[in-house]
């Protein structure tokens, strides 16, 4: 006879840490803590991918949901991204909820087929009769030698086809809103989270909210500079604007935290009244987020008089390992904050602020190898 | 024709699927009749010869099962009962088609009847067709997903990849590999390392079976027979049907002339023609009932596609979303 004592289901909702009274999540915990209150509303959402169900759980973002849910309805998958794309695809058509998981966006090259061809296109080419409510979710890596193939941003790709939504939320409160809003629309929607912002904490409801698609937040209100920040350049681009506050100069920051459907009208909003925008894009810039930003700009703002945008993002290379190269790769604090500078004062000598003062705890506190 | 009966008959019914064979041939024929007036701007990829394979697999079919079909679809749609006013409207780009318009004949979708909606891009309804069963298991629906692909489909990754996955959760899931023997104009040949398809299924614990003429009646009674395990869940089932594209890859034409395959291979395998071979075990004047009954059927078919609207612009911006 066995004598294990059956153990209680891990809580639908983690305690956090209590702060002036309200409660503060770190992101990791909000994503799985927003399935599992979506997976406890709705008994047709389940979640799938290579080791969701795992001791290690995605890097904590899917922990505890095997235990509450079981293994019928959090499953891990073979390695056949391709195929299993399809199976998303197909059991959302027979009107299943699935959450299909991958560790590192990059492997979703090995989806493309299914979502370009058919998880897209499904709903208009079978005239309306067939949809698919499906959420992919994927991270992106950064440093500790993530290198070209677990670093890569790829959102520009998923944002250009019609029938698509995408969301890069930049803090724990929109990453549960979003997965919340992902998982209840009855289109496919990709999340782009970023795994350094996994341990950074904001004020999270306990209870379920959405982040709805196409609505922008003005994170910072200011006069002279709009920073539109994509993913966790958003919280660069804060930290640069507390730099810039410095300066002397008052920077905007926008977080559009859905690409696809894009709310350009508060970023137009913005740019109205400071002339002058800065695009910092978590990604390389060709044909990318930040093209399609600042064209919306341009088309809506050309014939009201001068417009200045400038963009920041990856430097156009695959993206290296060693350290040196790595900082040199991405945008930062300072290297936003210049920029906005030169935009907001052209007339002034360039500026750039102290590096040391540009470091940020997300990144300064991460180790690997994951 | 009067509706499919909800639950098919225990036996092989010849009238049945006779008219099913039949029907198909005749639609698809109509459907290269009217290709050189223009009226069906759709690239059709004609199943004419391939006919009796659909047939046999859907019709111990119940309304609960599904299929899911390829570019090549149009017998699969028709077989599973798939709505003919509406597939003739979709090949003429008419509001009243089954996808209203933005489908074609590549991309033929009847939800009411569990038709799948087919697709262009070889071999991707495949997995598709295994998720559709996946939710069946979950929701223990006991309903099967009859899954249609060609010789060409066994060669992209995501095949083997779905074979792996259906076998290991055992879902019901009925592959069925339509072996024409050339893909687009490739043959086999110079495409496959070995000719042992089914051998390379088994490997995943997936019982295969090759049927070398693809007899309408052996591939009905080998579904009808394994359908109650499936149902309960034994997991998938493979068959690999070989037989033989009449006409051309695509368009309403015969390509003997370019060389690649000969008529004498065609007078082979339309000596196995299931609407010749089905139509023998009919009695001369029900099969002319039929044949009656089917043109009637035809001719309002294309009738109603002739005299459909067209879709109004606004509905280029319609269901792109949900």
């Amino acid at each position: 006879m066995s004598s294990r004592k059956k153990l209680p289901p891990p809580p639908l909702t983690w305690p956090g840490r209590m702060e002036d009274g309200r409660r503060v999540l770190r992101y990791v915990d909000a994503l799985s803590e927003a399935v599992a209150l979506e997976m406890t509303r709705d008994e047709k959402v389940f979640l799938f991918g290579l080791d969701v169900d795992d001791h290690k759980s995605i890097q904590g973002s899917t922990r505890g949901l095997l235990e509450r849910f079981g293994k019928d309805r959090v499953f891990t998958t073979p390695l056949s991204e391709d195929a299993m794309t399809g199976v998303a695809i197909g059991a959302a058509m027979a009107g299943m909820r699935p959450i299909h998981v991958h560790i590192r966006m990059d492997f979703l090259m090995l989806c493309m087929n299914q979502i370009v061809n058919i998880a897209s296109k499904a709903r208009y080419m079978y005239g309306g009769q067939v949809k698919v409510p499906m959420v992919v979710r994927s991270i992106i890596g950064k440093s500790w030698g993530q290198g070209a193939q677990h670093s890569q941003a790829l959102h520009s790709l998923f944002m250009h086809l019609p029938g698509m939504k995408v969301a890069a939320p930049s803090n724990a409160h929109d990453a549960k809103g979003c997965t919340i809003a992902a998982i209840r629309d009855d289109n496919p929607v990709l999340m782009m989270e970023h795994r350094l912002l996994y341990p950074t904490e904001a004020v999270v409801n306990e209870g379920a909210y959405v982040v709805p698609p196409g609505r922008s937040r003005v994170c910072r209100f200011g006069r002279d500079v709009t920073i539109v920040g994509v993913s966790n350049m958003v919280v660069e681009a804060l930290r640069a604007a507390e730099l810039l506050s410095e300066a002397g100069v008052s920077a905007e920051v926008i977080d559009p935290i859905w690409l696809a459907p894009l709310d350009t009208d508060t970023i137009i909003e913005s740019a109205r009244r400071t002339r002058k925008v800065l695009i910092a894009d978590n990604g390389w810039l060709n044909c990318g987020a930040s093209a399609e930003i600042a064209a919306r700009l341009a088309e809506a703002l050309a014939g009201e008089g001068p417009i200045q945008i400038k963009r920041v993002g990856f430097a156009p290379t695959p993206c290296p390992p060693s350290p040196e190269l790595e900082n040199a790769f991405y945008p930062n604090p300072g290297t936003i904050a210049a920029a906005a500078y030169a935009l907001a004062k052209p007339d002034a000598p360039a500026w750039a602020p102290d590096p040391a003062a540009t470091k940020l705890a997300y990144q300064l506190q991460f180790k690997g190898p994951f | 024709m009067p509706a499919p009966k909800p639950v098919p008959p225990k036996k092989a019914d010849p009238a049945r699927l006779y008219r099913a064979v039949r029907r198909i041939r005749r639609v698809e024929e109509e459907v290269a009749r009217i290709y050189p007036s223009d009226k069906i701007k759709s690239p059709v990829h004609l199943s004419i010869g391939q006919e009796g394979i659909a047939v046999g697999v859907c019709d111990p079919l119940e309304p609960r099962d599904a299929v899911s079909g390829t570019y090549r679809g149009h017998a699969t749609y028709l077989a599973k009962g798939g709505n003919l006013n509406a597939m003739m409207a979709e090949l003429f780009g008419k509001d009243t088609g089954c996808a209203r318009g933005k489908g074609g004949s590549m991309h033929l979708v009847d939800m009411k009847a569990n038709v799948l909606g087919c697709s262009a891009v070889v071999g991707t309804t495949v997995p598709v067709a295994a998720g559709f069963a996946m939710a069946q298991k979950m929701r223990k629906t006991g309903a099967v997903v009859a899954c249609f692909l060609g010789d060409g489909a066994s060669e992209e990754g995501c095949f083997p990849e779905t074979l792996n996955f259906a076998a290991l959760h055992k879902l019901p899931v009925i592959f069925v590999c339509e072996n024409n023997g050339f893909a687009i104009h490739e043959p086999l040949a110079k495409r496959w390392a070995t000719d042992k398809l089914c051998e390379r299924v088994r490997t995943y614990g997936i019982p295969a079976v090759r049927f070398a003429d693809s007899d309408t009646v052996k591939i009905r009674d080998h579904i009808a027979k394994a359908l109650p395990a499936m149902r309960k869940g034994g997991g998938p089932i493979f068959l690999e049907c070989m037989t033989w594209r009449w006409r051309e890859h695509v368009g309403p034409g015969e390509d003997y002339d370019a060389g690649f395959r000969s008529k004498a291979d065609l007078a082979k395998w339309q000596k196995k023609d299931p609407v010749v071979v089905l139509a023998k075990k009919l009695d001369k004047k029900v099969k002319a009932a039929i044949d009656a009954e089917i043109e009637a059927e035809l001719a309002a078919a294309v009738q109603f596609a002739e005299t459909s609207p067209w879709p109004d612009a606004k509905e280029l911006y319609s269901d792109v979303f949900a």
